[in-house]
């Protein structure tokens, strides 16, 4: 039998075992209070002014540019230089700008094309914030006809890549296991190069974009969100095999279309900014570069006969998101939105490589063949380097 | 293109246009020899400038104006300047002119503290166009941050019997001076955000000021200006005048010009001299002048005269 007096010392011990942190807690929270610490921190400090610029055009009656209130306190642009000569321009809506509040400031400066062209705001502090238009030209107005051959370019950089690399599916279906499991490994390698390359893109428009947002954060937050999102929506059957066939040709469509819809940012703030050189070697990059999406796509489904309305289902989904991207990247494009674009495209291909990854796995199963963790490699090996030799195509 | 906008100089407790002309002639008395001292009373104050519409600058400032007090004497007289520091940092006053080593405004010779007070004295002399500023350490933030002014010391006719008529037309409340429009320009700029690089250029403070409200000036009369660079950063700045030519003296230690017939004149930092035109055979209208550094004319330091 146990005597009630330690009965009673085992729950006084609970009790302070409770007790004790809270109480500490409290004591802390006291001694902040009374002595305020941060009181001699923060005192006559000068005003956190920020300002980002999030988007500059050379438009036929002079320079417009979106800015973004980014510090702690209101900013007020003062004057603006142009070219290290301060200029006339126009604020709208007119006034401090708050955080996150954004404006746009036109300037009816005679640019020069295909000259550099720099801007200097200066706020009521005397504080500047620098922005460069590396190549001024026209900026193409907004029209139907501009709609019009932004979608064609579209269509030559998302869909017709695509196409082309789905038609390669009879030699495909010549390959037995080992050819299978190459084929796929050489998409893992395609995505893992996608995935980074994804990812470095959304994390240079986070640099671009207003700090206060801390979109580099988003940026990340984002891809695994949609990852987890998308391996939950590729489960909601309950397969326990994981995806294969037509649905994961599906699945990798989608996530190679998300992809595709930030390349065809990338092109068309491209060209809208002016910079035609950049644009053009841009779509003859992506072109080369989007060829091997197509054979990734077609890979799953070599040993199923899918009806040539789903062929045309795939390459809509993975394509067609190029012509979207370049008319938002031309007319409505801010750094952030693109960013967090970029992250949710992250996201995406990181859960086709998974599926992928299990759908070889599945394979090395069934095969006989003990050497298809090599032939695995190689794929993967070749997959990386057919995209970095492509990506030669897209850089500047 | 200029600035946008207007610059609140009420807010700012000084006028360019004002600062043209409004010279410090102190107080005069006479001393047991019979000496004529001129008194000034000059004070430091931490203030906040408008230098361009809207671009606020924490600024050091004599008497609360950038520049400070245009001081005006004659040659001869004795000086006594009554400096008290009521800024935040140790500043002094250094002025360029003729007086002992204990009057020179640097270290042991006139540094004064925040809260404490010193009177230079010193005999008004060489004649000519000076300037003075504050010779505390870190000198150029000194300098920048707006303690100068333009320090003018007239001939005495009395001395200069050579070239008397040249000397009375200099000489302030003289009939001869009285036919004159004069003017001083104090040529500075402005680093806002600390990269040692000016944001803003003019003279007398103000970017574009004179060119928004031209100066008026009357064709009938000769124009003399009395021009200082005291422009930080920059070796050196210049002053160019469209549709006319002028003569400079340099310095204007000397009554007859150094150089004559020019439209454009080069100075280094503390270098100053006096410019005389006249538009007398000119059609009216504007003509303009400013820096020959065209950067430094973009960014503030360009004006017109309005001939009527
Ligand atoms: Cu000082």
């Amino acid at each position: 039998m146990i005597p009630a007096s330690a009965d009673h010392s085992v729950a006084t011990k609970r009790g302070l075992a409770i007790g004790f942190p809270l109480f500490l807690l409290a004591l802390v929270a006291l001694a902040v209070t009374l002595f305020d610490p941060l009181a001699r921190f923060g005192t006559g400090l000068p005003p956190d002014e920020g300002l980002a610029i999030e988007r500059g055009t050379t438009e036929p009656n002079g320079i417009e540019v979106w800015v973004r209130g980014d510090g702690r306190d209101d900013v007020s642009i003062a004057q603006v230089q142009v070219d290290g000569a301060y200029w006339n321009f126009k604020q709208t809506p007119d006034g401090p700008l708050g955080r996150f509040e954004g404006a746009l400031i036109e300037i009816p400066y005679p640019w020069v094309a295909g000259d550099a062209h720099h801007l200097t705001f200066v706020t009521s502090t005397g504080t500047t914030f620098g922005y460069s238009i590396d190549v001024a030209r026209d900026t193409t107005p907004f029209s139907l006809g501009a709609l019009f051959d932004l979608a064609l370019l579209g269509l030559f950089v998302g869909v017709v890549p695509i196409a082309l690399g789905l038609a390669t599916i009879p030699i495909l279906r010549r390959m037995g296991t080992e050819g299978m499991v190459f084929a796929m490994a050489l998409t893992v390698g395609l995505l893992a190069f996608l995935l980074v390359d994804t990812l470095a893109e959304g994390l240079e428009l986070a640099a671009e974009a207003a700090g206060a947002y801390q979109t580099d954060v988003i940026v990340w937050v984002v891809a695994a969100l949609t990852f987890a999102a998308l391996m939950a929506l590729s489960r909601i059957g309950g397969r326990k095999g994981g995806t294969g066939g037509i649905a994961l040709a599906t699945w990798m469509a989608l996530g190679i279309g998300l992809h595709n819809f930030g390349e065809g940012l990338s092109i068309g703030t491209a060209l809208i900014l002016g910079n035609a050189a950049l644009g053009s070697l841009l779509i003859v990059g992506f072109t080369v570069h989007n060829l091997t999406e197509g054979i990734a796509i077609a890979a799953p489904v070599t040993r199923k006969t899918p009806g040539l309305w789903m062929f045309v289902g795939w390459t809509a989904l993975a394509g067609l998101p190029a012509v979207a991207g370049a008319w938002i990247g031309a007319f409505a494009f801010l750094p952030h939105w693109g960013a967090i674009f970029f992250g949710i495209a992250a996201g995406a291909i990181l859960q086709v490589m998974v599926e992928v990854i299990r759908f070889i796995l599945a394979l090395g199963r069934e095969s006989t063949d003990s050497l298809s963790g090599g032939t695995a490699f190689a794929g993967f090996g070749t997959g990386v380097l057919a995209m970095y030799a492509t990506a030669f195509l897209v850089q500047v | 293109m200029t600035t946008v906008g207007n610059v609140d100089h009420v807010r700012n407790g000084f006028d360019p246009h004002e600062i043209l002309n409004d010279w410090d002639l102190g107080t005069v008395t006479t001393d047991a020899n019979g000496r004529r001292v001129r008194e000034y009373e000059i004070t430091a104050v931490d203030i906040e400038i408008e230098i361009a519409p809207g671009i606020f600058f924490p600024a050091w400032a004599y008497n609360g104006r950038v520049p400070g007090p245009t001081i005006r004497a004659v040659e001869g007289e004795w000086l006594r300047i009554h400096f008290t520091n009521a800024g935040s940092h140790t500043h002094s006053i250094h002025f360029h002119g003729i007086h002992a080593a204990s009057m020179d405004g640097i270290a042991g010779a006139g540094l004064v503290g925040p809260g404490e007070s010193f009177t230079y004295e010193m005999p008004a002399e060489p004649f000519g166009c000076h300037l003075y500023h504050c010779h505390a350490t870190p000198l150029k933030r000194h300098v920048h941050k707006g303690l100068y002014g333009a320090f003018i010391v007239d001939p005495d006719p009395a001395r200069h019997p050579e070239h008397t008529d040249v000397a009375r037309a200099r000489l302030l409340g003289t009939p001869e001076n009285d036919t004159w429009q004069e003017f001083v320009m104090v040529m500075n700029g402005f680093d806002t955000n600390f990269d040692d690089e000016n944001e803003i250029y003019a003279a007398n403070t103000v970017a574009h000021e004179y060119m928004k409200r031209p100066i008026q000036v009357d064709r009938d009369r000769p124009i003399r200006i009395y021009l200082v660079n005291i422009t930080e950063f920059d070796p050196i700045n210049s002053f160019h005048l469209h549709g006319n030519f002028f003569d400079y003296y340099d310095h204007g230690t000397t009554l007859t010009p150094t150089l004559r017939t020019v439209d454009t004149i080069m100075q280094c930092q503390a270098q100053r001299g006096i410019l005389e035109m006249s538009f007398a055979n000119h059609e009216p209208g504007r003509y303009m002048f400013h820096a020959h550094q065209s950067e430094f004319a973009e960014l503030g330091w360009m004006s017109v005269f309005e001939v009527t």
